[in-house]
């Protein structure tokens, strides 16, 4: 086993200047390491910071104080000080991202959006699609609806897109923020069965999930995150280890 | 268990930036439309300037694009054999022959960047003849590929850009722009004057050419929508000072200066 990706020290709040500079502290010292092969949930009660969490580790969110060491190929890279066109490297090649919401590109076809990871990777149009198309098959999006933009789909379609773009192209590290929000339940197994399979690939994977038979399906590992309280230095933060 | 360590972080031997801003102002009479601004590009990067009207971001533009004069800083370009040239210190013929040859610029109005009696064929042939094409059938056919990749109709290849839609001109400026391959490209409100459906058309369109022609550009935008979909770096600018930068999703959702979560904040959703 080995490090993917190592948490150090992570602090963040945020400052809202135009709410009379209120300080929101969230993360408070926040350390753990996920190997490949791992599937590790963040738990925790909601505005504990657990997206937050997840973001910074993509570099969607500022780095405020602390690392977040990331395997990029054959270096290590600190997303905490890595430049802007490294991380967008990192993000192609070494780290996916599944969001709540799908980001929709006007005009571009499902399909396309979906092989659109694995496109910027070189893969051949084609091929791309194949993949794409696979994925697609098995989140059950019917293939009449392939060419479209998804701008017009349900909720429910919409989030099953954006796990096959976030899955497509494999990459060692991936960050799942509740991708089974709005599927019923034949939907959220097939995306179950997707996560266990990139797991077994020796996939990285870190999540947040508030369906607790997702979860149990899913973590070989889950760390408690409890809320930062004022004056104290570290975050309550605990692992528990799944058989 | 091999664990990650501090110590593994490796430090980066970059590859040279295309473009090199070093603390760049302009001023007109005494009030200084933008200072100190410092940057780098790299070749297929596209870089977004926000800020409000009057925040010195057209200014910058134009300075960058050697289309003004600043009254501080170097702007240095890599030209295509490595060497690296200060632009300002180039004499004025080889300055020129950069504009003409290996940058391009989009004006916000398409009627600045076309030759309006021209035929479009001819706006985009124009700029190839300035590279040294003379083969009149191969120039013609270049141009009625370029008109397929920005969607306009083959058959409008002899008619003026008069007669053609606000949506259509702009992106004949675009094919007349990208025709002799530039690596470095200057937009300035491309999608200002737009209708919100024409407007969604065209940022899909010149995303696909940005990421299929690895092209560097530098967009100025007022539009945060627009911002979000082209750039993949941003700064913000206001009063003539660059207050952010960085990441682009990362200004638009985590931004950290005051003016920034203002801005961020007003924006549609």
């Amino acid at each position: 086993m080995t490090d993917q990706i190592s948490v150090i020290g992570l602090h963040k709040r945020f400052i809202l200047h135009n709410q009379g500079g209120v300080h929101l502290p969230v993360l408070d010292g926040v350390y753990f390491a996920v190997s490949d092969g791992e599937c590790v949930v963040l738990n925790g009660p909601s505005g504990v910071g657990k997206s937050t969490l997840l973001r910074s580790l993509y570099g969607n969110y500022l780095i405020e104080r602390g690392h977040v060491l990331v395997r990029h190929g054959d270096r290590v890279v600190d997303i905490a000080t890595a430049q802007p066109r490294l991380i967008l490297d990192i993000r192609r090649r070494t780290m996916g991202f599944v969001s709540q919401f799908l980001r929709v590109i006007p005009r571009v076809a499902t399909i396309d959006l979906v092989a659109e990871p694995l496109r910027v990777l070189g893969v051949e149009a084609p091929a791309a699609r194949a993949r794409a198309a696979h994925l697609l098959e098995r989140l059950s999006i019917p293939t009449r609806l392939w060419s479209l933009p998804p701008a017009t789909f349900s909720g429910g379609e919409q989030q099953r897109v954006n796990i096959a773009r976030g899955l497509v192209a494999e990459h060692p590290i991936l960050l799942l923020d509740e991708p089974t929000a709005a599927l019923d339940a034949g939907n959220r197994d097939a995306v179950v069965a997707l996560i266990d399979t990139a797991r077994q690939r020796g996939t990285a994977i870190i999540g947040i999930f508030h369906d607790r038979d997702v979860r149990d399906a899913v973590a070989t590992r889950m760390i408690d995150i409890a809320p930062v309280e004022r004056g104290r230095a570290e975050q309550n933060q605990k692992e528990r280890a799944i058989a | 268990m091999s664990a990650l360590r501090l110590s593994d972080v490796a430090m980066l031997s970059d590859e040279p930036p295309l473009l090199n801003v070093t603390g760049l102002g302009k001023r007109f009479g005494g009030r200084l439309a933008c200072r100190d601004v410092s940057f780098a590009l790299w070749p297929g990067e596209v870089l977004g300037v926000v800020g409000e009207s009057g925040s010195g971001k057209t200014t910058l533009l134009n300075c960058l694009s050697a289309r003004m004069q600043p009254d501080e800083g170097t702007v240095e370009y890599r030209i295509r054999d490595g060497s690296i040239a200060e632009l300002f210190g180039l004499s004025e013929p080889a300055r020129r022959t950069l504009m003409r040859t290996d940058w391009g610029f989009v004006h916000q109005n398409p009627r600045d960047g076309l030759r309006l009696g021209l035929s479009a064929g001819a706006n985009i042939g124009e700029r190839l003849m300035a590279v040294g094409a003379r083969d009149y059938s191969d120039i013609r056919a270049q141009a009625a590929e370029w008109l397929g990749k920005v969607e306009i109709e083959i058959a409008r290849i002899d008619d003026p850009p008069q007669t053609f839609s606000g949506g259509m001109q702009q992106r004949l400026q675009i094919a007349r722009n990208l025709v002799s391959h530039p690596r470095l490209v200057f937009m300035d409100e491309p999608t200002g004057g737009l209708d919100v459906s024409v407007q969604a058309r065209l940022l899909d369109l010149l995303r696909g050419l940005c990421e299929e022609m690895q092209l560097a550009a530098v967009v100025v935008t007022h539009d945060l929508g627009v911002a979000r979909l082209l750039a993949h770096r941003l700064i913000v600018m206001r009063g003539g000072q660059v207050i952010e930068t960085g990441l682009t999703d990362q200004v638009l959702d985590d931004p950290q200066a005051a003016y920034t979560q203002l801005l961020v904040s007003s924006m549609l959703q």
